[in-house]
């Protein structure tokens, strides 16, 4: 029973560090600032997740600790997410030439 | 378990002397503000490799936290003065 | 077994941690760099959480939490500097 659960906390911590690999091939690729906070910031959380999920499996007497961390992220990271992508639309940054809808420039653009 | 710490020991120092480069040679003060913060950040885990979870707890909170706060702080208060005159 | 899927796993965060980095050395704008400072600070509670294991300290997690306390308000900070002026 042991060694099950040691195997399946190892199998998700490499799936999570795989998706951070993920996120961070999408920070190279992605051609404009919107789409890299978007490969950024959702890929990493779900990886961070599932990292601290293995752990907790591997470890089962730290899962308070690790529980506490994953609340955390899950609150914190969307949120500066969020903040990072409106500061970046209210200064300009340039779009991806393949961007067509721009919700937020209509809205605000009826706004005013 | 020494096996995963000195790679990653040596990436870490590899990473510092990347982004204190970007800090001196970085064409704006916002950008250098930032690449000194990550090199305090990547020393707080330095630390905490080399067995010393407090000195790092401060060096995150402090270094990597206060510092960088406070730079920018000061910064957008020094802009919106000069702004005004 | 597990340690080998340990070190797999250290090894895949140390390769997000360096294409994260390029992106941080390369980034044409400010907001780049922001992004690239906020995956590597993931990345670094990633690995703190995976050295925490290997040395089999539940004190480092104590460190994991501070920062992902302060990676937030670092980065609502700059976006707020970002926003005013620049």
């Amino acid at each position: 029973m042991g060694a099950i659960l040691d195997i399946i906390g190892g199998l998700l911590m490499v799936a999570g560090t795989a998706f951070l690999l993920l996120g961070g091939l999408g920070l190279i690729r992605m051609p404009d600032v919107y789409n890299r906070i978007q490969a950024g910031t959702k890929a990493t959380t779900l990886g961070t997740l599932l990292t601290l999920a293995g752990v907790a499996c591997l470890r089962p007497e730290w899962l308070l600790k690790l529980l506490l961390i994953g609340f955390f992220m899950l609150f914190t990271n969307p949120l500066s997410s969020q903040v990072l992508a409106r500061a970046a639309h209210r200064i300009g940054e340039d779009k991806a030439p393949a961007t067509r809808i721009d919700r937020l420039a209509e809205d605000l653009g009826d706004k005013s | 378990m020494s096996t995963i710490m000195l790679p990653m020991a040596l990436l870490l120092a590899a990473a510092m002397i990347g982004a204190a480069l970007v800090a001196i040679r970085g064409d704006s003060v916002p950008i250098a503000m930032l690449a000194a913060g990550l090199v305090s950040l990547l020393a707080s885990v330095l630390f905490l490799l080399l067995a010393a979870p407090d000195v790092a707890m401060t060096e995150a909170a402090i270094g990597s936290g206060l510092t960088t706060f406070l730079f920018f702080f000061v910064l957008g208060r020094v802009r919106g003065d000069s702004k005004h005159d | 077994m597990v340690d080998w899927l340990i070190y797999l796993a250290a090894s895949l965060a140390g390769v997000a941690f360096l294409l994260a980095l390029a992106r941080f050395i390369k980034g044409p704008k400010a907001t780049d760099r922001v992004v690239a400072f906020d995956v590597l600070t993931i990345i670094s509670i990633t690995g703190i959480v995976l050295v925490a294991l290997a040395e089999g300290r539940a004190i480092y997690l104590d460190v994991a939490l501070v920062y992902a306390l302060l990676s937030f308000l670092g980065v609502i900070v700059i976006a707020r500097y970002l926003e005013r002026g620049f």
